[in-house]
């Protein structure tokens, strides 16, 4: 196959891994920091060139009729159980995967890059790169599945990467709760997604993408009528595969992890929290999605769900004053945004625009997100806090970042010709073609995310200048800066890419245009947010503390995220621990292992009990064989007299 | 006076009597031996007068008495060699101090 060499993009990471995981400690940090980076550059390269071949290469059979068509570079059989049941692994290349390959690859190496910046000096250098490298394998791997069991193995992969990085200043109480926080809430989800998986493949008796989607009617009328609470079988299965995604993904009410998983490095953050891994619940749906907009009733709950989480998010991203804390709740926020794009979708509607919406956001908000979270790291790595509270007028101090972090702020709002402009115009146009209600509800939210993404711009770069003492801030190194000046330079650039010639549900070509009354009326959101938020927090002033005054309930509960935490903390510790597991446990060890304890208890004393009659002295025995025999011939004499 | 079974067995009881009491009490190895030896010539005298006084036609008492003795001198040797081994490797002959095999 003529792009088989796609397969070194997992090769080359998990080497690196393998690698750096095992003689790092025996190289110097910037050996290591600097073999990361250069193998990361290898792999972007061939991920670009298998992607942009794969694009615009012109060979034989890569277009028919005007179709993309989904190219399977790779397929070994791993495991053959029986006939039907054989795991596969594979490259599968379609336009999907490869977008991803260009997402990951980029922001990764910008991560590598930046890291080493930002991490010099950390304990554990060598530790950080070997898993960012097994990260890149394991996302590239999910992205590249040919089939969903495939897909799941990485799915878990990146659940671990995940794990060991937020987990990576170990000593820190904080952080190891966080990562086990995020390994336990996506792990509880993903136990959705394996059902949902085994429920479709019993179906449908195949775990391949391409046979799946290829004859969707097929895979939905394979149950044949079966029905199970009375929601047909397959509904069900999506449901829960799409609660996989809604895990990975951080939607309402299983994102509680992500604010959390803000404790692991900046640089971390920003790759996998925000760009990539949780992209990956919508990665899942839309690699499905022929199947499920067949299911109209998994529709509506994706597009649900996924309002409310944006709704929801940005509520609370308008009140906290982590500037992480901001930036993950937007994050989950603009995730939510490429949900329901997916969810409205049809491909009746608009030719189908709101998957091409969705990914176009998916890939704009991978650039933008990450730009933003690099440069929230070169605030941290200046001011030492997260806080706002200790931040105030940088602008003075670190210009590049100042400028990037504007073009970030200006991309996420949705301002012409920023890149988010496009993609979130594309999604508005998708959910006001399904219904109103939901192109207004997106609307609002887009104008909330506006609000307080310059909120936060303002009350770092501006607001007021405090006393930063003997340590004054500074511009960032320049592997730091390099990467932030890349990642504007993409996210104003990035919207002109012609999504619809490119990526498409049915991987033709789809002709968009720029509806204006949809974004003009965003932009006009969008800019009268933006004044909101320049009036309130240009300079210091006691307006906004006293709105919070005004609606202190209100606030206090955005601040606490709704009480969800508290709420989850109710149910697991109230609830299941002390209502379920505490009486199981208690059943387990008293009555179960109680059982045999008795019985080896009642052994252990009975043969201590009588344990002096084997002492080993032959005379004692003697003497008893004695006694008993004249015992006996006692008795006999009685019994003959 | 005529000599009869009774006088022989008698002191045969007595004998065998005497055997087991010092098989039980005495605590030196060799002392134990020397019971043994006791009850096993006990046993003898009873199955040559048993033989002399029974079955006068016959010699099987007889026969078993020598060799019964014949087995006695082989097990006293043995059990020689093990007390002297013993003794060797802990330097003690009391029964009530070898307990070292014992867990």
């Amino acid at each position: 196959m003529e792009l088989s060499y796609t397969v070194a993009v997992l090769i080359i990471p998990i080497v690196m891994f393998l690698f750096l995981g095992i003689v790092g400690v025996k190289l110097s940090k910037k050996t290591a920091g600097l073999l990361g980076t250069c193998a990361m550059g290898v792999t972007t390269l061939i991920a670009y060139a298998s992607a942009l071949t794969y694009f615009f290469g012109t060979s034989q059979g890569q277009i028919v009729d005007g179709v993309r068509q989904q190219l399977e570079v790779l397929d070994i059989t791993w495991l053959q159980f029986t006939e039907n049941l054989v795991i596969k692994l594979g490259i599968l290349l379609d336009p999907i995967s490869a977008m991803m390959l260009i997402v990951i690859t980029t922001v990764s190496l910008m991560v590598h890059i930046y890291s080493l910046g930002y991490m010099d000096g950390e304990k554990g250098f060598q530790r950080y790169y070997a898993f960012l490298s097994l990260f890149t394998f394991s996302m590239l791997g999910l992205v590249v599945a040919t089939n969903i069991f495939q897909m799941y193995i990485f799915w878990e992969l990146v659940g671990v990467s995940s794990y060991l990085l937020i987990g990576f200043y170990y000593t820190l109480p904080a952080a190891v709760s966080a990562s086990k926080k995020a390994f336990i809430v996506t792990r509880f989800a993903d136990l959705g997604f394996l059902l949902g998986i085994l429920i479709l493949s019993f179906y449908t008796k195949t775990f391949d993408f391409v046979t799946l989607t290829s004859n969707p009617s097929a895979a939905i009328t394979s149950a044949g009528g079966a029905t199970f609470m009375g929601c047909s079988v397959m509904a069900w299965a999506l449901t829960l595969i799409f609660m996989g995604g809604a895990g990975k993904s951080a939607m309402f009410p299983l994102h509680i992890w992500l604010p959390d998983a803000m404790e692991g490095p900046t640089p971390v953050s920003a790759l996998i929290h925000a760009a990539t891994m949780v992209v990956a619940g919508v990665y899942l749906v839309a690699r499905l999605f022929p199947v499920y907009c067949l299911e109209e009733g998994t529709m509506t709950v994706i597009t649900v769900i996924g309002c409310v989480t944006a709704l929801y998010a940005a509520a609370v991203a308008c009140v906290q004053s982590d500037i992480k804390r901001v930036l993950a709740f937007s994050t989950i926020s603009q995730i939510a945004f490429m949900i329901t794009s997916l969810g409205v979708a049809r491909p009746e509607l608009h030719e189908g625009v709101g998957y091409m919406a969705s990914m176009f956001h998916l890939f704009t908000h991978a650039m933008f997100k990450a730009l933003l979270f690099l440069c929230a790291g070169a605030i941290i790595h200046a001011v030492h806090s997260n806080e706002m509270s200790k931040m105030g007028g940088l602008r003075k101090y670190m210009p590049i970042c100042n400028i990037a972090f504007l073009i970030g702020c200006l991309a996420i709002s949705g301002i012409w010709p920023f890149a988010g402009f496009f993609s979130k115009d594309e999604i508005l146009v998708a959910a006001y073609a399904n219904s109103p209600v939901w192109g207004i509800w997106l609307s609002a939210v887009a104008g909330m995310t506006a609000f307080y993404m310059f909120r936060l711009y303002y009350k770092i770069f501006w607001w007021n200048n405090p006393d930063y003492g003997h340590h004054t801030p500074h511009e960032a190194p320049m592997t730091m800066t390099f990467p932030l000046i890349f990642l504007s330079l993409v996210s104003i650039v990035a919207g002109f890419v012609p999504f619809g010639d490119l990526v498409t549900w049915n991987r033709g070509v789809l002709h968009t245009q720029i509806v204006w009354a949809v974004a003009g009326t965003s932009t006009v959101i969008a800019v009268a947010a933006i004044a909101l938020a320049t009036v309130l927090y240009y300079k210091e002033n006691p307006v906004p503390t006293k709105m919070a005054d005004a609606c202190r309930g209100l606030w206090t509960a955005a601040y606490k995220r709704f009480y969800m935490d508290e709420l989850y903390q109710f149910i697991t510790h109230k609830i299941i621990f002390a209502c379920i597991s505490r009486p199981i446990a208690w059943f387990d060890r008293r009555i179960i292992d109680g059982t045999f304890d008795l019985l080896a208890n009642v052994t252990n004393s009975a043969s201590y009990a009588v344990r002096k009659l084997q002492g080993g002295t032959i005379q004692g025995y003697v003497l008893v064989y004695i006694l008993g025999a004249a015992i006996l011939a006692a008795v006999s004499i009685i019994c003959l007299i | 006076m005529e000599i009869t079974m009774l006088m022989y067995l008698i002191p045969s009881l007595i004998m065998f009597g005497c055997g087991v009491y010092g098989f039980i009490t005495r605590k030196n190895m060799i002392a134990i031996l020397i019971s043994l030896e006791l009850m096993l010539n006990s046993v003898d005298i009873n199955f040559t007068v048993f033989n002399r006084y029974l079955f006068p036609g016959q010699m099987e008492g007889m026969m078993f008495t020598l060799f019964a003795i014949g087995i006695a001198a082989a097990e006293t040797a043995l059990a020689i060699a093990i007390v002297i081994n013993v003794f060797r490797a802990v330097k003690k002959v009391d029964i009530r101090e070898l307990t070292k095999m014992k867990f």
